[in-house]
Formats: structure tokens, sequence, C-alpha cells
């Protein structure tokens, strides 16, 4: 047993090992080379640093404060308005509509890539768009109204693009959260005391919720605050938002610029520390004033209109969700679609029929990315959640913070330096490079989908198998496996769709010589052929689909004859 | 085989006798390269019409085209100043680019291109390469051989006939226009060279002594030269398309608005691309083109090839692929690009002539004499000013 037990701790020393190697310590070179550049050492350039320089042009580049302020708007707008929907939503709904098929419900608006859909609600939303196209014969227009409904200068396009997003993940993970809090008893016992329903929800069940959702509504406001091809389809360009800004600046044919856009990077790092400082800030304030806010005891039945309003917000994203991506498959089998017809003029198949020229080599691209980047993580979150029960140890609380720094930092802080560490390396611009580098921002998502459900696994079943003589590895395969094939499908899917989405990371790592779906498509947002970018949009999105398709038919069809197998998604 | 071989090469030296054995060399090293060219994949007619020169290069020579597609050219300098920043001298992953005027200036200056090398090409004897002329001169920036030209470009306007009558005469009636029609033009954010191109040629209209724009730009002949543009502009932007707060990106997205008739004009660096554009379905087939009276600025793309790039022998095989009197014909067929040539005519053979005179026309296409005097781009230098001041004036 003693040589068991040696075996047993290496599995999660090499699952510790693969995640410091591969993820944490590339990102911090990564940030490293950010941080020297930052303070004027860039060598190849003829930049021996350190001094203040790169900061003072950053300083004076023109429009920096109003990046500034657009990334915060639209990141904490974004974030707060999609929590408060989020979670309105749920406590209308919670215990009158299974949460299976909520969850079913949202799964399109997950698998749906962000710039797939930023693509199509610019579309829907534009005065010359879907919706003005079907108001023009109300209203008289004879040309679309000079409105800024899309990249306005105060980013509301932006920040409805990302709660389409972030609503329903959030959603998502609010579900799975409160399977763990006995919500029908304690509504019950507030109900019984007299209080509104939304106000059970505020002062009894969330301050449990929150502890459990934290690291996904961080996770929510990094994103929001660094995303580029969503600010660059849907935010403003004059100035636009800080991330964009940098982008732009990396790519700027004079050099020098690279200083100023590394300390950039650390200046929306630091953005997002302060964020989420406030978010913990708030979060002490609130322990303090809502606990007394909680003992006078009022029991608002003010909430109500709140909750439903909630409801309505969520029914008009979807919606606009569904025709952000409608638009754009109806376009891609457009000829002649003029303003103000509602449909095509005319018909046409063309933009379909050249997968040589374009879009096969990019969904063959997609596809094999996507493939080894989430069978490489899932295989490395099931190595480690299995070396984590073998160790007979807890779950390492600060493994598990350290796995997302990925998804905390902003990618535009680190990625230009990792590039030039992956350059000496001579693995910039190989297919390999950037599976990789997909990989560190597809397994915290696979970890964060796996984990609960494995660890909600009923030990008892490992136990009788091992009392009849099973070893560890038989366990793994002949019980846990076969147990959690929903989730683990599930987690392959979620692993599918985060590659799929990836803009950034497939742009630097892979040189331009790695087009996926989503660089060529956010490349044709930028064109005047929205038949075309009707194609490349239609299949990012249809991709990561099929995956959850896939995902629910799996376990579905393998364990029809196991009826508490099926289909339990995570719950 | 050795003979047939031995006469190939007496063939080719007869032909053209300066450096032809060097050329069969780069030939014989290209063979299975490919060739990695990074090209503004915004337009798909180019696209398509770079992966035409791929089928037919590696039919012929047996070099693989693959087009990098950018969104911004500066995303392939940034490309070949990186991999110079981490010391990868050679085998670097970019073969070729298409570039233009200030990419080409700091790549010139960094000492990041190969070359010269445009001479040593068999095509270049169709090319007018006496210095001054316009295959010489990037931006006023001496090419001396490291790019080569491939396609013909002339900054022009379209208009929408149904909706506009009478188009504005001169840059500076643009103003009135929109006064009358407000909301109803804009032009792509001068950060884009399309943009940048619109208020230089208001420039070099407005500008007091026009040979100012010619030398590099001081601090003394900028404030001189550019008073009146502001006063222009700043009477011009309230009256833009989104009151003058958001700018296109480029002028395919300019393209599209147009389309979508948010403006009734647009603008263009290549004068076939409304007639291609209508025969795509992608413009109304009332759309045409048209000029300021005193001409418009004209200039020249070109493709150059980075000091480490892998395949440099692939690259130069194209390059001169490129300058095939037939390459180039194809290359100005409307059906196809619809690009005007960057030959000398009076350089051409017979064949080659007769390529070019066959070529079929379209309503929307205008005569070269329609597009008026070419008008030369003031020294690079003036557009990094303009644009930056622009950025600093509106950037809010």
């Amino acid at each position: 047993m003693s040589g068991g037990a040696y075996s047993l701790w290496s599995l999660r020393a090499v699952a510790l090992g693969c995640v410091s190697l591969g993820i944490l310590a590339p990102v911090a070179a990564g940030m490293w080379q950010t941080v020297r550049a930052a303070f004027g050492s860039l060598p190849a350039i003829g930049a021996f640093g350190p001094d203040a320089g790169p900061w003072a042009d950053l300083l004076a580049m023109p429009g920096l404060l109003a990046a500034v302020r657009l990334t915060i708007v639209t990141g904490l707008g974004a974030t707060v308005l999609s929590l408060m929907v989020a979670i309105g939503v749920c406590a209308a709904l919670h215990g009158r509509r299974s949460p299976r098929l909520a969850a079913r419900v949202l799964v399109p608006f997950l698998a749906m890539p962000h710039a797939a859909l930023a693509i199509g609600l610019a579309f829907v939303l534009a005065p010359s768009g879907w919706i003005g196209r079907a108001m023009a014969p109300w209203l008289g227009w004879d040309r679309p109204p000079d409105l800024a409904t899309v990249n306005d200068p105060w980013g509301l396009a932006l920040i409805l693009g990302l709660m389409i997003k972030e609503v329903p993940f959030l959603l998502f993970v609010l579900l799975s959260a409160l399977t763990q809090i006995p919500v029908r008893q304690q509504m019950a016992a507030g109900r019984a005391l007299g209080y509104g329903r939304g106000m059970v929800w505020i002062k009894v069940i969330l301050p449990q919720l929150w502890p459990l959702i934290r690291l996904p509504v961080m996770i929510v406001l990094a994103y929001g605050m660094s995303v580029v091809d969503m600010a660059l389809i849907l935010g403003p360009s004059n100035p636009p938002t800080l991330a964009v800004m940098l982008t732009r600046l990396f790519s700027n044919p004079d050099l020098r610029l690279l200083l100023p856009a590394s300390a950039g990077g650390l200046l929306q790092l630091g953005l997002v520390i302060a964020a989420f400082a406030l978010v913990w800030l708030v979060q002490r304030g609130l322990r303090v004033l809502g606990g007394c806010w909680v003992r006078r005891g009022r029991r608002g039945g003010w909430t109500e209109p709140g909750l439903a309003l909630t409801v309505v917000v969520l029914s008009g994203l979807v919606v606009l969700g569904g025709l952000a991506m409608s638009a754009m498959l109806v376009w891609s089998f457009a000829w002649r679609w003029p303003w103000p017809a509602l449909v095509p003029d005319s018909w046409s198949l063309r933009a379909w029929m050249a997968p040589a020229g374009g879009w096969g080599r990019a969904l063959g691209h997609t596809v094999v990315i996507a493939l080894c980047s989430a069978g490489l993580s899932l295989l490395l979150a099931i190595a480690w959640l299995e070396g984590e029960d073998r160790a007979r140890r807890g779950r390492a609380r600060w493994a598990e913070v350290l796995v997302h720094v990925p998804l905390l930092v902003p990618q535009v802080s680190f990625l230009f330096g990792m590039n030039i560490l992956l350059l000496r390396l001579g693995l910039s611009g190989s297919l390999l490079a950037v599976i990789w580098a997909h990989s560190l921002f597809v397994f915290p998502y696979v970890m964060l989908a796996l984990a609960a459900p494995w660890r909600a696994l009923d030990p008892r079943l490992g136990r009788t198998a091992a009392a009849l003589g099973a070893g560890p590895w038989r366990r793994l395969i002949g019980i846990k496996l076969p147990v959690l094939l929903a989730p683990v499908c599930a987690a392959a899917a979620i692993g599918v769709a985060v590659s799929v989405a990836q803009y950034l990371p497939t742009l630097f790592i892979g040189a331009g010589r790695v087009p996926t779906l989503t660089t060529e498509a956010v490349t044709l947002a930028a064109s005047s052929d929205r038949r075309v970018t009707g194609v490349y949009a239609s299949l990012q999105a249809a991709l990561p689909f099929l995956a959850y398709l896939l995902a629910f038919a799996l376990p579905a069809i393998v364990h029809r004859n196991r009826r508490d197998l099926r289909g339990q998604v995570p719950e | 085989m050795t003979q047939i071989a031995l006469a190939a090469v007496t063939v080719l030296a007869l032909s053209a006798p300066a450096g032809a054995e060097d050329w069969q060399a780069t030939l014989d090293a290209a063979r299975g390269q490919t060739v990695y060219w990074n090209a503004w994949g915004g337009d798909d007619r180019t696209n398509a019409f770079i992966s035409w020169v791929g089928q037919e290069t590696e039919r012929r020579h047996g070099v693989r085209v693959a087009q990098v597609k950018l969104s911004d050219t500066a995303e392939a300098v940034t490309r070949v100043v990186s991999e110079k920043a981490a010391g990868q001298d050679s085998g670097g992953a970019v073969d070729m680019i298409w570039i233009n005027g200030p990419n080409f200036l700091a790549m010139k200056e960094q000492g990041l291109l190969h070359g010269p090398f445009v001479a040593d090409l068999p095509n270049a004897r169709y090319l007018d390469l006496t210095p001054g002329s316009a295959n010489t001169l990037d931006f006023t920036v001496p090419v001396d051989g490291l790019e080569s030209p491939w396609r013909l470009a002339r900054f022009v306007f379209n208009h929408d006939t149904a909706r506009v009558d009478v188009p504005p005469a001169t840059m500076a009636a643009f103003v009135d226009w929109a006064a009358v029609n407000p909301g109803r033009f804009t032009h792509p954010a001068p950060s884009n060279f399309m943009g940048a191109t619109f208020l230089k040629q208001a420039l070099i209209e407005l500008v007091p002594d026009p040979a100012a724009l010619q030398a590099p730009v001081s601090d003394a002949s900028y404030a001189a030269a550019t008073a009146p543009l502001w006063d222009w502009y700043e009477a011009l932007r309230p009256n833009l398309w989104r009151g003058g707060t958001v700018f296109p990106e480029n002028q395919s997205v300019l393209q599209q608005l147009l389309n979508d008739g948010e403006i009734d004009m647009a603008m263009s660096f290549d004068p076939a691309s409304t007639a291609a554009a209508i025969a795509q379905g992608l413009l109304p087939d009332t759309v045409r083109v048209f000029v300021p009276e005193g001409g418009s600025i004209g200039n020249v793309s070109f493709v150059a090839i980075p000091y480490n790039a892998a395949n440099r022998d692939g690259a130069l095989v194209v390059a001169n692929f490129l300058l095939d009197p037939a390459t180039q014909a194809h290359m100005q067929n409307i059906e196809v690009l619809g690009s005007f040539s960057v030959l000398d005519p009076s350089r051409l053979d017979e064949a080659g002539r007769a390529a070019f005179a066959a070529l079929p026309t379209a309503p929307a296409l205008p005569t070269l004499e329609a597009l008026g005097p070419t008008l030369l781009e003031p020294h690079a230098s003036w557009m990094t000013r303009l644009t930056d001041d622009w950025a600093r004036r509106y950037t809010r």
C-alpha cells in the first residue's frame, strides 16, 4: 500500500506541476516582460531603461482619460447590471420553473461567441439595421435616422452586448450555486414572517450565495473591463476603451509606441485590481450596513415590480441575442439587402460556396484548436481532481485561485510579453503555441465546470468499489467517469466554447498565421461584405452550439437506461 | 535532361540577359516554398485575387501563397519587430507585406526590409523606374528598390445618384453640401490611411503654398499650411454623420454605410471599386464615381519582403509574377479586381497590349480622362503630423 500511496500522491504533484509550469509561469514571465517594457526597457527597439518615459507618453495620449472612464463605466456597468438581472431572474423564477429547463434555455447564449454576437448585434441595433427597418414604415423614415445606436460615445451598445453574454453565464453560475443552499425552506420561513420574495433573496439568500459566486463575478468584471473583440465592434472608437486603444498601440507601425502600450497594459491591470478592491470595499461596507438593515426588519413588498422588471430585461436580452444570430445567418444567404427591406431582395449561396478560399481553413483550425485545448484541459482537470481525491487532501484553495489567474489578469497586459518569450523559443505562430495559449483560458473554465459535480459525487460509490477490490484506476475509469459522464461532457463543451471565442490569444500568439473563425470574423466585421461576415459568424456560433448539443445528447444516449445518470448538467 | 535544362537556361539568358542565371537560382530555391503574404484582408475581391495568384504560382513555379489577413498592415510590421526583438534574424513568419507609406517608412528606417530587389525581377522591365516616377517614390520617400509595385491607387469619391444629383465640385464645396444635408456624409477615422488621405486631399486644395507639402514638415510650415484646413474642417465636422463624434474604421465600413443608406457619399482609393462593388451586389447600381475639379491624390501599392523572411525566394517569385503583363491585365479586369495596372503601357509588347485592350467595361467604371490629373502625396511626415493633430483636437 505504501507504493500505492506514493503513486497516488504523485498524480496530484503532476497536475500541480503542469498548472504552475504550463500556466502560471508563462503568465508571470509575460507580465515581467510587460513591466520591463513599461519602464522603458525593450532592447530590441533600442530602448534601454529603466525610465519613466513610457508613462509620460501614455499620459500624453489623446483621449486616454476618456478611454479609462469608458473602460470603468462599461466594465463595471455591464457587470453590476448583469448581476442584478441574473439575481432578480433567479429570485423571480426560482421554484416556479425547473432549473434544468432554465439551463437548457440558456445554453445557446452560453455557446454564442462574443465576436459573432457583437457582429450580429451591430446590425440589429444600427439605425439602418433590423430594428430601424421595422420602425421605418411606421415613423415615415425614408432614410435611417442619424442616431449613434452602435459605437455610441457612452458605450451603451457595448454594455448591452456584454449583458447578453454575461447574464446567462451568471444565471448558470447562480443556478448551480443555489443547489448548495436550502432556498425552499428559507423562502418558506421568510414568507411566513411576512417578507416579500425579493426581500428574502436580498436579506437571506444573497449573503450565503455571494461567497459561492464571487470568483465568477470577478471573472466577468475582469473580462468586461478588458474585452477587445466586442469593444472593437460595438464600442466607441474615438477614443475606444483602454484595451482596444492598447491593442491598436501594440500594432502601430511606430515601434516606440510599444513602450507606452506596455505601460498601458499595467494601467489596465491596475484598473482591474482597483475594481476588485472596490468590490471588496462594497462587500465590507454591506456587511456592516446590511446587518443593521436586516435587523430593522422591513418586509419590503416593493421588490416585486423590480423582480418582474428583471424578467422583462432578460427576455429583451434573449430576443436581441436571438435576432443578432438570425441576422448573421440571413445575411450569409443574402445577395442584395438594402435599406429599408426587412428581408433580402435577392438570395445567393455565393458566400457559402467558396470553403477552399476562406472559411474552410479557418474552420479546420478552429475545430482542431478547440478539440485539443478542451481535451488537454479536461485531462488536466480530471488529473487534478482525482489527485485531490487520492491524496485525501481537501481542495487546495490557493491553487484554485491561481488557476484562475489567466482569467483575472487582462489579456492585453501579458500576451505581448508572453509572445516575446515564445519567439525566443521559436514557437510563436505555430498551431501548438495557439493550442497552449487557448488552454490557459480554457482550463480554468473546465475546472470551474467540473469541480463542483466531481466533489459532490457520493463517496460511498468509490468506497463500495474499493471494498469489492477495485484499484484506484479501475475506480476512476469504471465508476467515477461513467457516473460523471454528463458533467464531463458539459465541461468539455464549455472548453470548446471558450476556445472558439478566443480572439487576442489567437491573434498575438498565432502570429496571424493561424487564422480561426474568430480572428477572421473580427477582421471581416470591418469589411464591406456582411454576407461573408455572416458565414464566419454563423459558423463560429454553430461550433460551440454543436458541442453543447453533443454534451446533452451523449449522456442521454449512453445512460438511456440509467435514469439518475441522465443529463444532470451542472446542478 | 541536362541538355534541356541547359537549353532553358540559354533561352532565359537570351530573353533577359542581366541576372538570368541568378533568377533561375531563385526559381529553383523557391520551389516548394509557401509564401506567407501579409495583406489587409478586409476586401474579399483582393483576397480572391491573392488566392488566384497562389494557384498560378504553384502551377508555374511550385510556390504556394498563404494570405495572412490583417485588419491593419501595422500588425505585420509589429510581428517583424517582435521577431527582431527576440533575435530571430532568419526564418521569420512574414514573407511578404502589402505595404504603403508610413509602414514602409517605419520598416525602411529600422532596416527591417530585404533588398534592394526590384531591379532584379525579370518583369521589372515593364515598369517605369526613372527617378521621380510614381514607382520610385512612396509618399515622397525613395523606394530604393526595397518594395515592388503591384497596383495603382487613385483617391476618388462616389455618390448615390438616387439621392445626390450634383456632388460637391471642390473640397471647399463639401462644407456647403453638408450644411444642406447634415448627417449624410463622413470619412474614415484619420488613424486609417483612407481618412488621412481625405484630410490630405483637402490640405492640397486649401494650402496656400502647395510646394511646402513636398518637403518634410516643420513647425512653421505646418502651422501656415494647415490653418485653412482646420477652419474648413471646423465648419464641416458638425454636419458630418453622427455629428462628427463617431467615425467608421476604414473605407470598407464607409462603403457599407453607403450601401445601408446611412450616408449618400463615400470615398475609395480605387477608381474601379465602385463598379466592382455594384457587380458584387455590395452597392446600389445608382452609385457613380467623381473626383474634385483639380484632380486627386494617387499612389502605387507595393509589396515588400522583411529582412528575415523564411521564404524569401518564394516571395521574389510572387513579386515578379505580380508584374507579369498577363497578371496585371487579369487584375485590371473589372470582373476580377478592377485595380489599375502599374505597368508602363509604352513598354508592353504586342501580347501585353492586347490583353489590356480586351478588358470588359462597366457603367460605373470611370475612364482615365474622367479622373483628371494625379496629385502627388505630401511627404509622409505631413500625414503623421496631420493625424496626430486631428486625434489631439477631436478625440474626446
